[in-house]
């Protein structure tokens, strides 16, 4: 027989025997393909960035139509859930005990200052535990006082106040809805997993049950190991990055406005590199909770908190930001942001798939390396 | 097949030395200096207990190892730097063969095959000889998970020869494997060796089984202690093996330990109802007085033999109590299971069965590996939950107090389950006080525990650094420290060396002549010799109830006047006996 047919013969092996393990191997279909649709459904439906129906207090003892109207802004609001209470220690309370979120003070006197001067400060207290949490409650309240003072403005009333006008947009999601932020990043969460974590478990389970050492004393290469382990957990991973892009698009109407082609390829690349690390860890060791423990420390809960996919990187210490430089799933949480959301935007797509292609490449060199037909 | 080279050696190793790096230790050394050649046509054993380097010299031949310095060729092709070659020549199984448990026996072989690209032609030949020696034909659909013990060892082999392989390389293929199972693997190694004339190198334990080999190596501590055919072997102790017939069957242990004491003496065993010495001087009939034995005969040597008298080995002074009268040798049943049930979901893994065991006896669950022996053991000690049944030991009921029983109980588990960072003393004061033993008392009974199983030399010496045999002891004395009435101990000589399960049922002979209940599970047929009353499990029923010597008379017949205790159980498992369904008495 030829070299090139005993290649592919032992190859073809290695295929049926890892499909098989995978179809009647519970666990792999699990992680592979129905986690996503389960990620996809906790993040989509039960995570979201944007707070609503906000308990908040408000401190009032003046029922003048001035006020009455700026209470009304809060009560029509979809963000604010208000109760009323008539003085800010009892407010102070409230924020104090956890059951509000903050409390907004019409001082007594408001009417009065308003109609005198045209300026009537209004006290906007949040809890400051959550930070970004508290921001956006701020910034709501502000949205709310802003609304009000616009439509005072409308009816011909006074309302000037002196200060900069403030006029925000929130560009390329604009209806601000965090989904549309989370479901791009997380096909970068579910390919890590697959590809980390899936690949360093099964490896390791060969080594635990002995397999490895019964095919390690076969004639087989080692770049047809690699490929027979490369080939069907890049079809899985593959396979969960269409199903969490279909779900992202029909299920939670997450626009796709870069090319579907190119979203392919650059996921491609970034399974490559998770693969290029799962094969690395269990080159390394050959226990599946030590792989389990390595993969999740250093695959996943990086994946998760210093790609940009959740928490904003910008705001991070410069130590930190450069360190997420090393993470593929920095990179690849870039491109699907720039795809879904913006655009092909050549800038940012190039240099991350660059980046990817180089991580992929040194990862599967190291395994190359790394991996031995010996025991030592 | 390719030309041999001219002395018809498939494997030579010329002063191979392995070491294995330690953190912030000197190397272990687990082959020094090791010279020896493996013949075409014949079965070469490798002998010698755990840690001698049976596996790291196979694996150094199958190319899965570099050597430290030496050389090692196979089918003369350099181990080091051809193992390519070799490996698409030669057949290697592992100790746990590496089958994949979710692919049947058909899709386990069709990868072995791809794997080592044996032509699509020859398959269907190929298969239909491997299936017809392994006997797996009737289940190419069952998945290799599902097999049983014997049967996942025979699929592992058959991958292994799936490319008629020049040469076998197989490392302890029959540990845990049921005796039938057992036969039929050797029976297939033999025809092998007649049929295609291929060179098997075998790694083996058991001592039994290198008599079938044609030539031996004995291994110690990484190095070749001797080697040769098995006759040579034999010449060495020949006319020095004596077998010792007891006056009554009962005396047989207080004749072994008697004998085993004996500063002449160099091994002593029960076999076959009677105890097998190998002695250093002439006359064997000044050996002891003429009234403590009933009879002594000269016999043929075996490979075990000429072993025990090469291995030097400490000797065990284990004399049993003299002064002590004649324990109470009381109709007290201490543990008496009946109709005992234990199901897992729809599977059972202990169908109904009934034994008493009395005081001061040493009863032995035996069964190959899934027989049942663990969960019926997990009973008895209330560690799992009884199905249906009753079950009393030392007169607690199990299914309600089993937190009073457990204080009677001494158990010593199959795998070593000791601190291994804390030292031999703190382990037994652990151990002492979660029994509720505390100040003098304590420290009386680790004093006990220290001189009583020689261990006070290696008091501070972490446990998990403590060589092989002494873990078995630390063990045990942890399991007696409380002075438990019934000890249990599940498989405890497994993995132990021949030397250090000769001593360890010493000890045991001398718990029981003191009074203490022990209650063992062994997969070493031969290890059944040492137990008063046996039971023989199989698939979760009993096969056999009774004294050694009752199970043994089954299997008795004109070709086999004297069989053994793994005769018997292959007969009764072949339902050879002449009373199959009747428990012997």
């Amino acid at each position: 027989m030829t070299m090139n047919g005993s290649f592919l013969m032992r190859l073809r092996g290695l295929l049926r025997k890892e499909y098989l393990q995978i179809i009647r191997d519970p666990s792999s279909i699990l992680l592979a393909l129905v986690m996503p649709l389960i990620m996809l459904f906790l993040f989509g439906y039960g995570v979201s960035l944007n707070p609503t129906r906000i308990q908040v207090a408000i401190v009032t003892t003046e029922s003048s139509p001035a006020v009455n109207d700026l209470v009304a802004r809060f009560e029509l609001s979809p963000y604010f859930a208000p109760l009323f209470v008539t003085s800010a220690n009892e407010a102070q309370k409230l924020v104090s005990n956890g059951e509000v979120d903050g409390f907004i003070n019409i001082r007594d006197g408001f009417t009065r200052d308003l109609v005198k001067t045209g300026q009537a400060p209004v006290q906007v207290i949040v809890n400051g535990i959550d930070a970004n949490r508290a921001r956006l409650i701020a910034g709501y309240a502000r949205g709310a006082i802003e609304k009000w003072r616009e439509l005072r403005r409308a009816r011909g009333e006074q309302a000037a106040y002196a200060g900069v006008q403030i006029a925000s947009r929130i560009r390329f999601n604009e209806s601000n809805e965090s989904r549309f932020f989370l479901v791009p990043g997380l096909i970068a969460l579910i390919m890590t997993l697959i590809g980390t974590l899936l690949t360093a478990l099964v490896i390791a389970r060969e080594w635990e049950r002995g397999t490895m050492e019964a095919i390690l004393v076969t004639p087989l290469r080692l770049h047809e190991l690699l490929l027979g382990k490369l080939i069907p957990y890049y079809i899985l991973g593959m396979l969960g990055m269409l199903i969490s892009v279909a779900g992202g698009l029909w299920i939670f109407n997450v626009p796709l406005r870069g090319s579907f082609s190119l979203l392919f390829l650059m996921s491609s690349l970034f399974l490559i590199a998770s693969l290029g690390f799962g094969l690395a860890i269990s080159a390394a060791v050959r226990a599946q909770f030590v792989a389990a423990q390595i993969a999740i420390l250093a695959g996943f809960l990086p994946a998760f908190f210093l790609s940009g996919m959740l928490f904003d990187l910008e705001s991070t210490p410069r130590v930190i930001q450069w360190v997420s430089h090393i993470i593929p799933a920095r990179h690849f949480v870039a491109i699907s942001h720039t795809l879904f959301l913006a655009g092909n935007i050549t800038s940012v797509l190039w240099p991350a798939a660059a980046a990817l292609t180089v991580m992929a490449a040194v990862l599967l060199l190291i395994v190359r390396r790394k991996l031995s037909k010996r025991l030592e | 097949m390719s030309p041999q080279n001219s002395d018809n050696h498939v494997l030579q190793a010329q002063g191979l030395c392995k070491d294995f790096p330690r953190k912030g230790q000197a190397p272990t050394q687990a082959l020094i200096d090791v010279s020896l050649a493996v013949q075409a046509g014949m079965i070469t054993g490798l002998v010698g207990s755990d840690g001698a380097g049976k596996t790291t010299l196979l694996r150094l031949a199958a190319g899965l190892l570099l050597p430290t310095r030496g050389q090692i060729r196979v089918l003369n092709l350099d181990c080091a730097h051809q193992s390519i070659e070799i490996q698409s020549r030669v057949g290697y199984m592992p100790q746990q063969f590496g089958l994949y448990q979710d692919l049947t026996v058909q899709e386990n072989l069709d990868l072995f095959a791809d794997l080592q690209g044996v032509p699509k032609n020859i398959r269907p030949q190929r298969y239909a000889r491997l299936l017809e020696m392994t006997d797996l034909a009737p289940f190419t659909g069952r998945r290799a998970g599902k097999l049983s013990g014997g049967m996942k060892q025979k699929l592992g082999l058959a991958c292994a020869l799936i490319k008629s392989p020049q040469m076998l390389l197989l490392d302890e293929p029959t540990v845990g494997v049921d005796p039938v199972s057992r036969r039929d693997l050797w029976d297939i190694v033999a025809q092998l060796v007649s049929e295609d004339g291929i060179g098997v190198l075998i790694a083996t334990s058991y001592l039994d089984e290198a008599d079938r080999c044609h030539r031996l190596v004995v291994l110690q501590n990484g190095k070749v202690l001797a080697q040769g055919n098995p006759e040579e072997f034999h010449e060495k102790v020949r006319g020095r093996v004596y077998r010792f017939t007891p006056n009554r069957p009962e005396e047989i242990r207080l004749l072994q330990a008697t004998l085993a004491a004996r500063n002449d003496v160099l091994d002593a065993a029960i076999r076959s109802g009677r105890v097998r010495c190998v002695i250093n001087s002439v006359s064997a009939s000044e050996l002891l007085p003429k009234t403590d034995f009933k009879q002594i005969e000269s016999c043929e040597p075996n490979f075990e033999d000429a072993f025990m008298a090469l291995a030097p080995h400490p000797r065990v002074e284990f004399l049993p109590d003299q002064t002590n009268e004649k324990p109470q040798v009381a109709q007290d049943i201490v543990v008496k299971a009946r109709n005992l049930k234990k199901t897992f979901g729809d599977f059972t893994a202990v169908s109904g069965i009934n034994f008493d065991v009395q005081r001061g006896r040493i009863f032995g669950l035996l069964g190959p590996n899934g027989a049942g022996k663990t969960t019926t053991f997990r009973m008895l000690c209330g560690l799992t939950s009884v199905s249906d049944g009753e079950i009393s030991v030392a007169g607690h009921n199990l299914r309600r107090s089993r937190a009073r029983a457990r204080a009677d109980l001494g158990y010593m588990a199959q795998a070593f389950s000791l601190y291994r960072q804390l030292s031999v003393h703190s382990n037994l004061e652990f151990y002492g006080r979660s029994y509720g033993l505390h100040g003098k008392r304590l420290e009386q009974r680790i004093d006990w525990a220290l001189d009583e199983f020689e261990l006070r030399e290696r008091r501070n010496l972490p446990a998990g650094d403590l060589p092989g045999g002494f873990k078995q002891r630390l063990a045990m004395a942890t399991a007696m420290l409380h002075e438990p009435a019934i000890l249990f101990l599940d498989e405890p000589t497994s993995g132990a060396d021949p030397l250090a399960r000769r001593e360890f049922w010493l000890r045991i002979n001398g718990f029981a002549q003191q009074g203490v209940t022990v209650i063992v599970t062994t997969h070493f047929m031969e290890e059944a010799e040492y137990c008063d009353h046996l039971m023989i499990m199989s698939h979760g029923t009993d096969l056999a109830q009774g004294t050694p010597d009752a199970i043994r008379q089954l299997a008795r017949t004109p070709d086999t006047p004297d069989p053994t205790i793994e005769d018997a159980f292959i007969a009764l498992a072949e339902g050879r006996t002449m009373n199959l369904s009747g428990k012997a008495s």
